[in-house]
């Protein structure tokens, strides 16, 4: 018995480290070309020796502009990619949540059909109106600008759809209490709806905020100015500037992958324990 | 002048259904009214019409003297206590008591003595800064008392508040609410399906049964005199003993033959009599009463068995020695109700 469980023991971490090298050795591929001249890396590729270029790099990569106009910089890009990533979670929440309100606790007539017609709208996403919602943004005069980022984004059926999921579990006598105290409408939603979703937001937060920072196809369509590029879509346009006789800045475009992977990380290790403790101190 | 006053007061839901036929009464000023019945027979659905959480279909509802048909909630200066509590689960104590002033623009400083006057009265003082999951269930059930009392309002309405609460502790708040309502002297309408609860907490109870108000009455007008034999079997723990007899040769009759009443020679046909268990009287008269079980419960004994083949229950003090088998009871003619058996009217 004791000699099995020894057994299966092993087995459990052998699978488990395998899994984990699996995640990390591309990591670490990357951070160790961040530390390599870009001549070496060209030659040889990754390899197990490690550099002294990281310094050089991380700053080559958040202060020098790679394009023309001088703009588009590491933090510069950084701060795009924040502005698209929060303000597409906020946006899809707030509409989301709104939605969801009013299908909810309003009599309105077609609420059903008019829920359903929302949710029908997973069904195209981005990718298959991306021409139709590229004129209109176009037309509007919103190409480079944030607006034109976020705003064709923002309107979430999946929001919408676990919001109104979740207002249908609130219980009843909760919002006829609010009503006898006094809370109108729009009371209601911000003293109790608003502080009873909190979990749920955070958790929407998650994942419309990794969905929004890793957005490539729109901001690539969307933005032609350097000082509107993102870090997802600018690693590529480094990687891409091969002209002449330049080498690709690798060492540059890994930093850059490097720095744009930790924002998702801390939001959803910050929001996790966040949703965990909302989850488990459940009280609604 | 009458502090509520419901006319014809009448409720069908859209799908049709009518769960309250057309129903009058009036409650006086500081009068604890209790609507008692089976559960689905309307009480809820009454409350929520006068509280305006559910549109009247139809009549007159009058709280203070004024018209409310059509008046929100939030200004018909009624507060309620809800059997789920319904406590902002986000909130703090402090936060839910003074959540309905705060939503009426009271200053902050008033907010604060009132909350912690309440708090005193209720003694939740030291659990002010608390979350509701962080109290028991009694201590919640005064949370929603404390935010109901802090405002002041004119009427107070409960639905089924204790029924949350392990027995023991049921019978205390009960009787605090009671206390604490006569202090107050606020009008009061409670709904329960439990008649222990209807006769210790009413001035008044009102006994509905399938959306229809059967009795009105003090609860001694209730217990002694029910007015159908709905009421009869419903109110009383163990219920009023309803056995079927006949109309024969001037008496009425049981089954067996035994004749319990005089009565006119030209009546004929059934009559359901009713007696409560403790007007029986054990080994007197000469009806057979068949015991199978016994029923120890301390102060007295409740005897199971059957008269002339019906269920019938009687209840004897402690001292009384009784064991299964054959006895006779006296059904002393006083204690007697008599029911029309078709229709259940008393008679
Ligand atoms: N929204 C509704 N639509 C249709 N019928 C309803 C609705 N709400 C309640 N009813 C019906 O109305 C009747 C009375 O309901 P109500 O909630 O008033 O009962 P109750 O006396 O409070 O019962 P309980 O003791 O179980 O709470 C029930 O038969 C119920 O099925
Ligand atoms: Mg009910």
């Amino acid at each position: 018995m004791l000699k099995r469980s020894k057994l299966s023991a092993i087995l459990d971490h052998a699978i488990l480290i395998l899994g984990a090298l699996f995640m990390l050795v591309p990591l670490l591929m990357v951070l160790q070309i961040t530390t390599m001249p870009d001549v070496e890396v060209i030659k040889h590729g990754p390899s197990f020796q490690i550099g002294d270029q990281f310094d050089d790099n991380l700053k080559k990569a958040m202060l020098e502009a790679s394009g023309f106009s001088g703009e588009n910089t590491g933090v510069n890009m950084l701060k795009n990619s924040f502005v698209l990533g929060i303000g597409f979670a906020v946006g899809k929440i707030v509409i989301g949540m709104m939605a969801a309100y009013a299908i909810v606790y309003f009599r309105l007539k077609f609420a059903t059909l008019a829920f359903w017609v929302i949710f029908t709208t997973l069904l195209l996403p981005l990718e298959v109106r991306i021409l139709p919602s590229y004129e209109i943004v176009q037309r509007l005069g919103m190409l480079n600008t944030y607006q034109g980022l976020i705003v064709p984004l923002i309107a979430s059926a999946t929001a919408t759809f676990f919001f109104r999921q979740f207002f249908r579990s609130v219980p009843e006598e909760l919002i006829e209490a609010a009503r006898i105290d006094g809370a109108g409408p729009i009371k209601f939603f911000v003293d109790i709806l608003v502080p009873l979703s909190q979990t749920m937001i955070a958790a929407m937060f998650i994942i419309m905020f990794v969905y929004g920072w890793n957005q490539y196809l729109w901001p690539t369509m969307i933005t032609t100015e350097e000082g509107m590029f993102t870090l997802v879509r600018g690693i590529k346009q480094i990687t891409q500037v091969m002209e002449g006789n330049r080498i690709p800045e690798y060492g540059r475009a890994n930093v850059l992958a490097i720095i744009a992977i930790i924002p998702p990380v801390f939001v959803v290790i910050f929001f996790q324990s966040w949703f965990v403790k909302g989850l488990t101190e459940s009280d609604k | 002048m009458a502090q509520v006053s419901l006319n014809s007061i009448r409720k069908v839901y859209p799908n049709g259904f009518e769960a309250v036929t057309p129903s009058s009464f009036d409650i006086k000023d500081g009068e604890f009214v209790v609507l008692v019945g089976p559960s689905g027979c309307g009480k809820s659905t009454l409350l929520r019409m006068i509280a305006g959480l559910e549109d009247i279909t139809s009549g007159d509802l009058h709280i203070a003297g004024r018209q409310v048909n059509h008046v929100d909630p939030a200004d018909r200066d009624i507060a309620m206590v809800f059997q789920n509590y319904a406590l902002y689960p986000h909130m703090t104590v402090r936060r839910n008591i003074g959540y309905g002033l705060k939503n009426r623009k009271t200053p902050k400083a008033e907010i604060d003595r009132k909350v912690e006057e309440a708090a005193a009265l209720l003694n939740l003082s030291d659990y002010l800064d608390r979350k509701p999951s962080q109290l028991s269930g009694g201590q919640r059930q005064r949370v929603a008392m404390g935010r109901a009392i802090v405002r002041d309002p004119a009427l107070f309405l409960f639905d089924e508040p204790l029924s949350n609460l392990d027995a023991k502790l049921r019978n205390q708040m009960r009787i605090e609410i009671k206390a604490l309502q006569k202090r107050l002297g606020v009008t009061s309408i409670y709904v329960t399906h439990d008649q222990v609860e209807a006769m210790t907490m009413a001035d008044r109870i009102v006994v509905l049964n399938a959306g229809r108000i059967e009795q009105i009455g003090t609860p001694s007008e209730i217990y002694h005199s029910p007015a159908s034999t709905f009421v009869a079997s419903f109110m009383g723990a163990p219920p009023m003993n309803l056995v079927q007899a006949q109309f024969q040769d001037g008496a009425v009759r049981l089954p067996c033959g035994t004749a319990v009443l005089d009565a006119p020679t030209s009546r004929r046909g059934p009559i359901t009599l009713g007696i409560r268990p403790e007007d029986v009287r054990l080994g007197q008269g000469q009806t057979a009463f068949d015991v199978h079980l016994v029923e120890e419960l301390g102060a007295h004994r409740l005897l199971h068995g059957q008269i002339a083949g019906q269920p019938f229950t009687a209840h004897v003090v402690k001292d009384t020695i009784a064991s299964p088998g054959a006895h006779v009871v006296d059904l002393p003619r006083a204690a007697l109700a008599l029911f029309d058996t078709q229709t259940g009217a008393r008679l």
